[in-house]
């Protein structure tokens, strides 16, 4: 068996079943260790001002009585960041969002921060520095921002992607163009045409903890950080280069994380918290409050998308046509593109183009947000959809399975597809008993299909057999709801040992290779090929020592069910050897007994999913309840099938959250009006019914075990699905995202309005 | 000026001193050392901060620390009886009803106020019961399961 051997047919012993996470009785009991949990001795506490504009240029920043308050160690703007020598736009983009340098770009952009003896000394410093500002037009409008006039952001954007290079600068950042066929001849082969706009609000992660780190740089250059993040490997890269230290040097272990959803896979607050540090030669502990979360972290893109699709009466889609619209925050970002990419990625077609637009507005920095931009294009797409089987009179579900992308579809986006999922989770969904439920009064049923690509990527691990035969894993992707358990699941399935005589552990940046973030659902399907290749190189180490302890030949070792077998006609008359044992020996073997492996994963599988969901409406307020909700997701193999339906079920909350309330809300002056969650309402337990799920288990044919990443696919179907529910409901075609109650309301009046 | 303050703690004598003007909950965290408590929002929306006060569940967020003078206060540190975890925090781990786990401690806390109250709760009454707890990762219902057999058990016992 080579080292990244597919298991065809493999039958599991570990893997898919269900136990207890090895990380949980920490959690119960307020004993795991979280961003905001963690202090160093002697350490200092920051706080940063923010600026109350929208869009102003900054004329001046006097710090001097700030500096002079007693208590106060270190005041740092923007002119203590040395970015002389950087070149990557983006890293320049990450600081200047960090710390604005000459021009506040949005309603709560970093302008200055302090550090000293406690928060209170640190707030009321805050309140002495004066800050001279020249206000400017903003826009956060996304079609606003690039209609002529608009007031324009950044002077020298100049759109990416266009040939030749525009000479004069817009709004518009980056185009990028996907697709194939003619789309032009695909329409005049249509029976029905249907052209509309389709409107999503900007919502944010909303991850109960709020982003924090304790840093601290010592004047030889050396520092340490802990931080809650997606990736300490890439923040220790990104802050080592923000600060010109040798990325070596820079030490930082990633605390338990309160959630991330994409948003803590960015630099907000770290580079600052370092900078303070190296200033006042003390450790700096910043927190964000929830009002800076909302106000200047990353949520996701508002986004505005036409959509063109044409169908022939027996329900084949001829042609379909995009332009996406993205908001991108202030700096440019390749959102549009994610959307372009993904918006058809469901559908087997010979005739699509899709063109992304990402747009500068006075909004806060778009980040990643669980298969970012995804969920807008989907929106679109899917609710067109719905509307197309209406108009020949098709069964939504059955147009959908008549398009379905199958393994050897040319994507939308390029690519061939392998074995893929979307034709089995429709398939299933059409089974599901939930789609013949009777529905009530007032109540509307809708569905909806979602795509994401999944990413794989550089990982480390290191496997460790202790002398008593237990294993460490020591893995480099961050925990975000159960990597330590289905790792430990994976080593324990590999080496042939129970789970509870695995250990696996986080390692700080200081303890082992690079590792790219828990993003792009990576974490599983990286981190687990990186683990079952440590796990072999282990196994081939033992069966050595075996061979050593027996005194045969290598070749007549084998390995299984955790123990090596004397093969051959040299070592019939020898008792298989335990883990325990050939550990027990290592000493005279060649000492401790270890795998380290190093890959780049490639081959992340295509993740499909198919939701359905009942949605009630009061046709008196337009207020809506989520009757019932399913998800049908394809999971490859489920490691841990408990936290793939947890994964599958929290996706689909954030999308109905998102679906029908959640929105960041500006004001006419550009200041945000709903910084906390009392009007930033996420759902609440009272708000959802049980969320069903069903896992499909389509075999990834690049994975030893046939894993793809389940994390992000869940939170693509819900908005089109809630949509489609609601319209079906109201008999009124929604096409702006969140359905609030009043949207629903002027609705269902301007139908009534129009008959 | 600083306040110092007596309170019984998970059952314990404390003695800590506070600014007037801080919150229970950075006393909690800063002063007792109890960081289980969780900061979700700061401001009450959240219930990352739950705990109970005199027996009543209350956002350490919304309470002074000097508040706390001479008052029983109950954190997710004090729910387990010394290694014997708590049907609730037993039920949370087989349900998987946390990922993150940052809203666990709150959420433990209230659920217990509840079946300390209504020892038999639909699961609409554990629904409305938890409404002031915010958990983004589990979409909840991992949660109102783990909730509905842990109350169970604790009737049997």
């Amino acid at each position: 068996m080579g080292i990244d051997t597919p298991m065809k047919d493999r039958v599991f012993k570990s893997v898919g079943t269900r136990p207890t996470r090895p990380d949980g009785i920490d959690k119960v009991t307020g004993r795991a260790r979280y961003g905001a949990d963690f202090n160093m001795p002697g350490q200092l506490h920051g706080s940063i001002l923010r600026s109350p504009h929208a869009h102003a240029s900054i004329k001046s920043i006097d710090t001097t009585k700030a500096e002079k308050l007693k208590g106060v160690k270190a005041v740092v703007t923007s002119k203590d960041f040395k970015t002389k020598g950087i070149t990557d736009p983006d890293l320049l983009d990450i600081i200047d969002n960090c710390m604005a340098s000459k021009t506040a770009y949005y309603d709560g952009h970093a302008v200055a921060a302090v550090a000293a003896v406690d928060a209170k000394t640190a707030r009321a410093a805050l309140k002495l520095i004066k800050v001279v500002y020249k206000k400017l037009k903003h826009v956060t409008d996304v079609d606003e921002a690039m209609s002529p006039g608009a007031p324009l952001i950044n002077k020298k954007c100049f759109t990416q992607g266009v040939e030749p290079a525009p000479t004069k600068a817009s709004n518009i950042a980056v185009r990028s163009e996907f697709g194939h066929g003619n789309v032009s001849e695909g329409f005049q082969q249509a029976d029905i045409v249907i052209k509309r706009t389709y409107k999503t609000g900007q919502s944010h992660q909303g991850y109960i903890e709020p982003h924090a780190c304790v840093a601290s740089i010592s004047p030889d250059g050396s520092g340490e950080m802990w931080v809650c993040t997606q990736g300490h490997f890439v923040f220790r890269q990104q802050c080592a280069e923000i600060l010109g230290l040798d990325a070596a040097k820079l030490r930082v272990t990633s605390s338990e994380i309160g959630g991330g959803f994409g948003g803590k896979t960015h630099l907000w607050l770290e580079p600052v918290a370092l900078l303070l540090s190296r200033k006042a030669n003390r450790p700096v502990k910043l927190v964000m409050s929830r009002e800076d979360v909302f106000r200047a972290s990353g949520p996701t893109s508002t986004t505005s998308i036409d959509v063109k699709m044409g169908v022939t009466k027996d329900g084949v889609i001829t042609a379909a046509e995009a332009e996406l619209r993205y908001a991108s925050g202030p700096y440019a970002g390749a959102w549009a593109s994610y959307g372009a990419m993904t918006s058809f990625a469901c559908y087997d077609l010979k005739n699509v183009k899709t063109v992304g637009l990402d747009i500068l507005v006075n909004r806060p920095k778009t980040t990643a947000y669980r298969a970012p931009s995804a969920p807008m294009a989907a929106f679109a797409v899917e609710s067109m959809i719905d509307e197309l089987a209406d108009r020949i009179d098709m069964d939504a579900i059955d147009l959908r399975i008549k398009n379905a992308a199958k393994e050897g579809t040319r994507s939308s986006y390029g690519p061939v597809y392998g074995p893929i999922g979307i034709g089995a989770t429709l398939d299933a969904a059409k089974k599901h008993p939930h789609m013949k439920a009777p529905l009530g009064p007032n109540q509307g049923r809708g569905m909806a299909c979602g795509f994401w690509f999944n990413f794989g990527g550089q990982s480390c691990t290191d496997l460790n057999i202790s002398p008593d035969g237990t294993a460490t894993l020591t893995f480099g992707t961050i925990d975000v709801g159960g990597a330590r358990a289905s790792m430990s699941l994976v080593v324990a399935e590999e080496l042939g040992i129970p789970y509870d005589k695995v250990k696996a552990v986080i390692a700080d940046t200081g303890s082992l290779g690079h590792n790219e973030m828990t993003d792009g659902s990576r974490g599983t399907f990286a981190s687990s090929m990186s683990a079952i290749r440590s796990c072999r190189l282990a196994i081939d180490d033992m069966r050595q020592r075996a061979a050593t302890m027996w005194d045969i030949d290598l070749d007549d070792v084998t390995w299984e069910n955790g123990h090596a077998h004397a093969g051959g006609s040299s070592g019939s008359n020898h008792a298989p050897l335990s883990i325990a044992d050939i550990a027990a020996r290592a000493h005279k073997t060649g000492g401790p007994i270890a795998g380290h492996a190093q890959i780049v994963a490639d081959g992340a599988g295509v993740s499909f999913a198919t939701h359905i969901c009942d949605i009630e409406v009061d046709p008196d307020t337009g207020q809506t309840r989520v009757v019932r909700y399913t998800v049908i997701q394809d999971a490859g193999k489920a490691v841990h099938p408990t936290y793939v339906e947890g994964q599958f079920q929290g996706g689909a909350a954030q999308g109905i959250g998102w679906a029908l309330n959640e929105e960041y809300i500006y004001g006419k002056d550009g200041r945000l009006e709903n910084p906390g969650f009392l009007d930033y309402r996420i759902p609440v337990c009272s708000d959802l019914p049980m969320i069903d799920t069903q896992i499909l288990e389509i075999p990834n044919p690049n994975h030893p075990y046939g894993i793809r990443g389940v994390g992000e696919t869940s939170i693509v179907p819900p908005l089109a699905a809630i949509g489609n529910a609601v319209s079906n409901a109201t008999h009124v075609r929604m096409t702006q995202v969140p359905m609030s109650a009043p949207r629903i309301l002027s609705a269902i009046h301007a139908n009534k309005d129009s008959d | 000026m600083s306040v110092l303050v007596n309170s019984t703690i998970n059952g314990d004598q404390y003695e800590f001193v506070c600014e007037p003007d801080e919150t229970l909950l950075d006393a909690l965290r800063d002063r007792v050392g109890m960081t289980g408590v969780k900061e979700g929002c700061g401001t009450g929306d959240c219930g990352a901060c739950s705990i109970t006060l005199d027996g009543a569940l209350v956002c350490s967020c919304l309470v002074l620390g000097a508040e706390a003078e001479g008052r029983k206060i109950e954190t997710v540190e004090g729910m387990s009886d010394g290694d014997k975890l708590h049907p609730l925090q037993t039920k949370f781990l087989e349900h998987a009803a946390l990922q993150c786990g940052v809203c666990t401690p709150g959420f433990l806390i209230a659920a217990k106020a509840l079946l300390e109250k209504n020892p038999d709760p639909s699961e609409e009454q554990v629904r409305y019961a938890l409404a002031g707890n915010l958990c983004r990762c589990t979409g909840y219902d991992k949660i109102v399961r783990a909730v509905l057999a842990a109350a169970k058990q604790m009737r049997k016992a």
